[in-house]
């Protein structure tokens, strides 16, 4: 296997890979799709901040309060170079989850205010309702793409209309000119799918939202970690991520969106800090990102995905991109070699992500898990916060390595050499 | 690994007791978990005789892991033609243990081959597997106690 990045040196930087497991064997991280190892610098970065400038960002008028507020508005500009953009469109959240739920509450928070005739801000019209509307998302979303809009479904009366997915784990595209109609107002779709591997085509999709004029959201949770991404040249007006799928600390997530979507966006969590002025009766909002931050932020977490993405980018995403790829055609390749393993999702190497999702015939990927699990190999099973598409698969679950940076194709190996002893541990023919 | 798939775990598996879903039953249940997609649907039938009430019969379809499937098969050979006290007391020695963290062994004597779930306690990711029927006979049995007939 030939890789632009040497696994090797990258894994010095996470201790962590180097603790044994199950009685003394060898960890082998293989579940980077659901959380990534943290390498020191990032450990670092947030340890330094407690250590010295610890204190409430955006309040206070001491010197620590003045530099954890240079810290945290710092980090925010970090982060948005990392993809591209300005620092004043990227909302901090708890996680991918939490910026889905931010625009799916736009909606139905808009739609409320205007039944009743509420003040709303500039331009929200976009996001008021009617019953009938329809919202697009597709057969492979993540839970968290897919239960918010539901809920928005219930709250405002519009429809759910979804892309259906090919035999091969792709979008059908066939009928987007359907799918996409004078109805629509919202498109959200994956750009990677966690739990096949898919690499969504955005812009046939973004062109036909645009041509209906719907709001698009991108749930990038599985493709900002893997490979260059430039927001702004996507052409979709949001796109959420998580920061622990990124070497960065858990409890940070983010949320891109053009200034004009932000500044017609009423608020979602408010209370203090997101406040332009409030009195008795009623308040008025900050302007973005502001108005959606509300409480004492996750200063010491947006200091440690600064931290993550210095690290991404001294290793250069195309590198990451190029790595991943070698492993997923390496892992592609061995794992025909296991009888009775089938891959869910696309086995060819145009369009996939590193997240390879397989079962193996007659066992439960539970069974298969713990299996590897006891040779020190750390997978995912089940059905990854993605069960219409297991439904869709026709499969109730599976079983899913996920290479990144600290892989090798050692790792692989010794994965595909525990699977070969799956079979005769539950006596499947 | 070997504490968690014991032989008499994955002959249950392979040869499943009871399985299937059979007339008559006064209750039916589906139970999921949310984890994993494992479900289960049980039925349960039972008879009362000179005040005693027994379990006639306790029948299951599902898919899932070969822990939450064995327990299944083990669950119906411990409990079918029991009283439902015996069977009550079945389910809470057998949760006990693999809630125990494994501090409770299980005693052979009272449990049969249940007690080879004593492993499971060691696996807190596979407590569920092993409880999930379990708890759907257990749903059944009040379903069926409090709720009437079913037709």
């Amino acid at each position: 296997m030939s890789s632009p990045l040497d696994a090797r040196r990258v894994r010095e930087d996470f201790p962590i890979l180097e603790r044994a497991v199950r009685g003394g064997g060898r960890l082998v991280y293989l579940d980077s799709a659901a959380t990534t190892q943290k390498p020191l610098a990032v450990l670092d970065a947030e340890r330094d901040y407690y250590l010295t400038s610890n204190a409430a960002v955006h309040r206070g008028a001491h010197q620590l309060a003045e530099e954890a507020t240079e810290a945290f508005e710092g980090s925010r500009a970090r982060i948005a170079a990392f993809v591209g953009a300005r620092a004043d469109d990227l909302v901090f959240t708890r996680n991918a989850t939490e910026s889905l739920n931010l625009m799916a509450y736009a909606f139905s928070n808009a739609t409320a205010k205007a039944a009743r005739g509420s003040a709303l801000p500039e331009g929200a019209d976009r996001f008021v309702l009617r019953e009938g509307d329809e919202i697009l998302v597709t057969e492979m979303e993540h839970h968290a793409n897919l239960v918010p809009w539901q809920e928005v479904c219930a709250k405002t009366g519009a429809v759910l209309r979804w892309i259906p997915l090919t035999p091969e784990g792709r979008l059908d595209l066939s009928d987007l000119d359907r799918l996409v109609n004078e109805r629509t107002r919202v498109v959200s779709f994956t750009q990677q799918s966690n739990l096949l591997g898919t690499v969504n085509p955005v812009a046939p999709i973004v062109d036909a939202a645009r041509a209906v004029g719907a709001l698009v959201v991108l749930d990038s949770c599985q493709s900002v970690p893997h490979m260059p991404i430039d927001v702004a040249s996507l052409g979709v007006d949001a796109v959420a991520w998580s920061g622990h799928k990124m070497l960065g600390p858990t409890g940070i997530g983010c949320l891109w969106a053009t200034p004009d979507t932000l500044a017609s966006m009423p608020p979602f969590i408010t209370g203090g800090s997101m406040i332009e002025n409030v009195t008795m009766e009623s308040s008025t909002y900050a302007e973005p990102p502001k108005r959606f931050e509300a409480g004492v932020p996750m200063v010491a977490q947006a200091v440690g995905l600064a931290a993550a993405c210095d690290y991404l980018d001294a290793l250069g995403m195309e590198k990451v991109a190029a790595h991943e790829a070698a492993l997923t055609a390496h892992a592609l390749t061995r794992l025909t070699e296991v009888p009775g393993v089938t891959v869910v999702g696309p086995t060819d190497l145009i369009d996939r992500g590193s997240a390879i999702s397989f079962t193996v015939d007659g066992v439960h990927p539970h069974d298969v898990g713990q299996v590897l699990d006891s040779s020190g190999i750390a997978v995912r099973v089940g059905h990854h916060c993605a069960w219409p598409g297991c439904r869709a698969m026709g499969v109730p679950a599976t079983t899913r390595m996920s290479p990144y940076i600290y892989n090798d194709a050692q790792d692989i190996d010794e994965c595909i050499e525990a699977l070969g002893r799956v079979r005769a541990v539950f006596g499947a023919r | 690994m070997e504490d968690l798939y014991q032989e008499i775990i994955l002959d249950h598996y392979r040869n499943p007791q009871g399985r299937g879903l059979r007339e008559p039953f006064e209750s039916q249940v589906h139970h999921v978990n949310p984890t994993c997609g494992d479900e289960i649907d049980l039925r349960v039938h039972l008879e009362e005789e000179d005040g005693v009430t027994r379990v006639a019969d306790v029948s299951y379809a599902g898919q899932g892991c070969s822990i939450s499937q064995a327990s299944a098969s083990v669950m119906y050979d411990s409990i079918a033609g029991r009283t439902l006290d015996e069977a009550l007391e079945s389910l809470a020695r057998f949760q006990e243990m693999v809630q125990s963290k494994g501090q409770i062994a299980g005693d052979e004597e009272t449990m049969g081959d249940a007690v080879a779930f004593a492993g499971v306690a060691k696996y807190p990711a596979r407590v569920k597997c092993a409880l999930l029927p379990w708890l759907a006979w257990k749903d059944a049995v009040v379903q069926a106690t409090e709720g009437g007939p079913h037709e």
